[in-house]
């Protein structure tokens, strides 16, 4: 019965999932051929692009705004579905955030290929592109936001059926990430509608280079988290059904999220603590409120690592680290996640030296920064969406896993490769190598930048094999698996239930929300009062690439 | 709500850590003299050829040791591209970009900040020991962004070198 009402709405997931599939593929052979580049291998030119520049752009807008968007998308609302029991509220918009999808690739995926918009991921102007490349953009975007109403509106209906109980676990999670990324994404938002657009159009002549980026990093650091829940959901509330171990507690998840919701957006400076235009105390305040977004983590650390090791134990797993091994490593779902967790971890450690705002300035721009999120968004996010998948295909199209333990071996493969790279990224970074940079057309090389760029070109590899094992494995299952299967979404149970914590932490959305409201004022709103009172709408459009 | 004991043991350590990390940033940003860079004003990215101090970009003198180096960036250069001041050395860079976003990294120091159009950077570094820096665009600017860079020569302090800085 249930099925039969899912289907129409899991048909667009899974075709979602395909777009999300289709632009990471992209992505890390751009990626490949980036390490490449720093051994002199030019695969750029060898396969027609124009520069770096562009399969750059490519691999930052593939890889974080449109495989990332288009994942969640598609995961979350296969989850609300599962959670509550019920089909999403509305056919038409389950609909619509795929076709607004589809649409918004194609255009900036166009604008990206014909080298009209090579301005990186992260669309600074004054550099200007194509204007169908930010409005490519928006589309996205406007999925993603479409994605926010259908899930608010399930929930809204299942409360109504169920009043006074508390939404159950997973579609309350899935409602929270999209709260907080609907807010979030209303400065970048802001940025490409107010300035960015009519700028490209030629409408204004100039625009204000400074104010458009703090409104691409008020939306640039929460975007993280973002990324990240759709993960932790899966690590608190499947991942130890699939170890066979159970969640902790159900309220103190609920608060985990909570916590990102007030905190993942008013830390947005802390991404520009070595620009000209804004104050001291502006940088100091969102510091400190960024180690606030590290408590949550830790938090979820333990749960999930307590979960585990219950697991382990319960399977035979002595001492202190016996459990681990007794973990089921020969499922590949469960291998990425486990995979996933030790390389977020290390990443945690280098985010603090990144957040630490003195040390910042040592490492601001250098290679340290993409050696420090390839262990967080490129492991702790990306391997874990990979370990989603492995369920998750089969479940929506009825094929066995084809190679599962070529799957196992596709996790380490990327972990092995990561490590390497990464820790050739920090090195050089320390070292003072910048980011962003056709290293081999660099007029500047250093020696010590040698070995570092070696190893980000051995790891890159190695991460380029594991990441095609992956699609090896999914092509094989969608072409070339013959067994049928059942898949249902692991749902792991709970040992302390959400009716023993007060109906704050379950319910009462609209009060986390209005505290966040509140926090964005005093955090952003007396520094833009001022800087709007004076700004600097200075720059015209360049195109120079 | 209920919380197992271990871990309320390890949200409290968890504060405590955080807290302890906070404070020891602010400890080293206010006692230890390591400062973010503040606002330098604004100026018109297109008017610098008439707009003090960027009409004359270049080194100067203004203490005892301390020096100021005006300096334009564009793509893909660094006006001034070489600059010397004798080692022990304070100096204080003013920059700021006359087309698209440049970025401004001497490795092996302190100084790190965006060149943002229309905004002026400052930041003050201390050249101990002599030898050749570089000053390096670390943001992406186009085309040429690998090729952008200048240099810095730190000369060892003799009375003749500060003479020749003077007459600069
Ligand atoms: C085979 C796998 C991959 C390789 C070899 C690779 C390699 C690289 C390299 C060398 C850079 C630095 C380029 C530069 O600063 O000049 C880079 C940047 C980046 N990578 Fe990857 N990457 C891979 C996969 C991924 C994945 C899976 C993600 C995220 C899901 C990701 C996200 C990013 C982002 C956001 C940047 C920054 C782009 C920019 O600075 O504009 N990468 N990658
Ligand atoms: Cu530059
Ligand atoms: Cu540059």
């Amino acid at each position: 019965m249930q099925a039969q009402q899912f289907r129409p709405h899991d048909r667009f997931v899974l075709w979602q999932l395909y777009i999300a599939l289709a632009a990471i593929f992209l992505g890390v052979i751009m990626g490949f051929f980036q390490a490449l580049e720093r051994m002199n291998i030019d695969l750029f030119k060898l396969f027609g692009f124009a520069s770096y520049y562009q399969g750059l752009t490519l691999h930052g807008v593939l890889n974080v705004l449109v495989f990332t968007t288009a994942f969640i998308g598609a995961f979350l609302t296969y989850v609300t579905m599962r959670s509550l029991g019920r089909p999403m509220a509305s056919y038409r918009l389950t609909a619509l955030q795929f076709v607004l999808m589809v649409v918004g690739v194609l255009l900036a995926g166009w604008k990206m290929l014909d080298n009209s918009s090579s301005v990186l991921f992260t669309f600074y102007p004054p550099l200007q592109a194509h204007p169908l490349f930010y409005v490519g953009l928006v589309f996205v975007v406007l999925s993603s936001w479409v994605t926010f109403l259908n899930i608010a509106l399930t929930v809204r209906a299942w409360q109504r059926d169920h009043p006074g109980e508390a939404v159950p676990l997973q579609a309350f999670l899935s409602l929270v990430v999209y709260l907080m990324w609907f807010i979030a994404s209303i400065g970048v938002a802001a940025e490409v509608l107010v300035l960015l657009i009519p700028w490209s159009l030629g409408l204004v002549e100039r625009t204000d280079p400074q104010l458009a980026r703090t409104l691409f990093w008020f939306t640039g650091h929460a975007i993280v988290y973002f990324w990240l829940l759709p993960a932790y959901i899966s690590w608190y509330t499947m991942l130890p059904k699939q170890v066979g171990s159970k969640l902790l507690s159900d309220p103190l998840t609920r608060l985990v999220f909570l916590m990102f919701l007030l905190f993942s957006v008013p830390v947005g400076f802390h991404h520009q603590f070595v620009d000209p235009g804004v104050p001291v105390m502006w940088k100091t305040i969102h510091a400190a409120l960024t180690y606030a977004v590290f408590f949550p983590s830790m938090i979820t650390f333990f749960s999930v690592i307590a979960s585990l090791e219950m697991a382990g134990r319960a399977r035979g797993g002595k001492g202190l680290f016996g459990w681990i091994t007794k973990l089921p490593w020969n499922d590949p779902s469960v291998t990425a996640q486990l995979l996933a967790g030790i390389g977020f971890m290390f990443g945690g450690i280098s985010g603090l030296i990144n957040a630490s705002y003195n040390l910042n300035q040592v490492v601001h721009n250098t290679s340290f920064v993409p050696g420090h999120f390839h262990l967080t968004v490129g492991t702790g996010v990306f391997l874990s969406y990979l370990g989603i998948l492995y369920w998750l295909i089969p479940a929506l199209t009825g094929r066995k896993l084809w190679q599962p333990r070529l799957g196992v071996v596709s996790s380490w493969l990327w972990l092995v490769g990561v490590s390497i790279f990464s820790r050739g990224q920090i090195a050089g970074g320390l070292e003072g190598m910048p980011r962003r940079t056709w290293m081999a057309a660099a007029t500047y090389v250093f020696e010590s930048w040698r070995i570092p760029n070696m190893m980000t070109a051995v790891g890159g590899t190695l991460m380029f094999l594991g990441a095609m094992s992956f699609f090896a494995v999914l092509l094989g299952t969608l072409f070339l698996s013959r067994e049928r299967v059942t898949v249902s979404m692991p749902v792991a149970d709970v040992i302390t239930p959400p009716e023993a914590a007060s109906p704050l932490f379950t319910r009462q959305l609209g009060l986390w929300v209005t505290v966040l409201i509140v926090l964005i004022m005093i955090t952003y709103g007396p520094y833009m009062i001022s800087y709007l009172s004076n700004p600097a709408f200075v720059a015209r459009g360049f195109r120079v690439w | 709500m209920p919380i197992d004991r271990f871990e309320k043991v390890f949200i409290w350590i968890s504060l405590l850590l955080l807290e302890v990390f906070f404070i020891a940033v602010l400890v080293a940003a206010f006692f230890g003299g390591i400062q973010l860079p503040a606002p330098g004003g604004l100026v018109d990215p297109e008017q610098l050829a008439n707009t003090p101090p960027f009409d004359q970009p270049g080194v100067r003198q203004v203490g005892e040791k301390e020096y100021e180096v005006v300096m334009i960036a564009q793509t893909w250069q660094f006006i001034p591209g070489e600059i010397r001041v004798p080692a022990g050395s304070t100096v204080t860079f003013r920059i700021t970009s006359r087309d698209v976003l440049h970025g401004f990294l001497i490795p092996n120091t302190n100084a790190n900040v965006m060149l943002v159009p229309g905004q002026v950077s400052e930041v003050t570094t201390r050249f101990k020991e002599p030898g050749e820096y570089r000053i390096i665009c670390h943001e992406y600017c186009g085309i040429g962004h690998q090729t952008m860079f200048a240099r810095i020569f730190v000369e060892p302090a003799t009375s003749e070198s500060q003479a020749r800085a003077q007459e600069e």
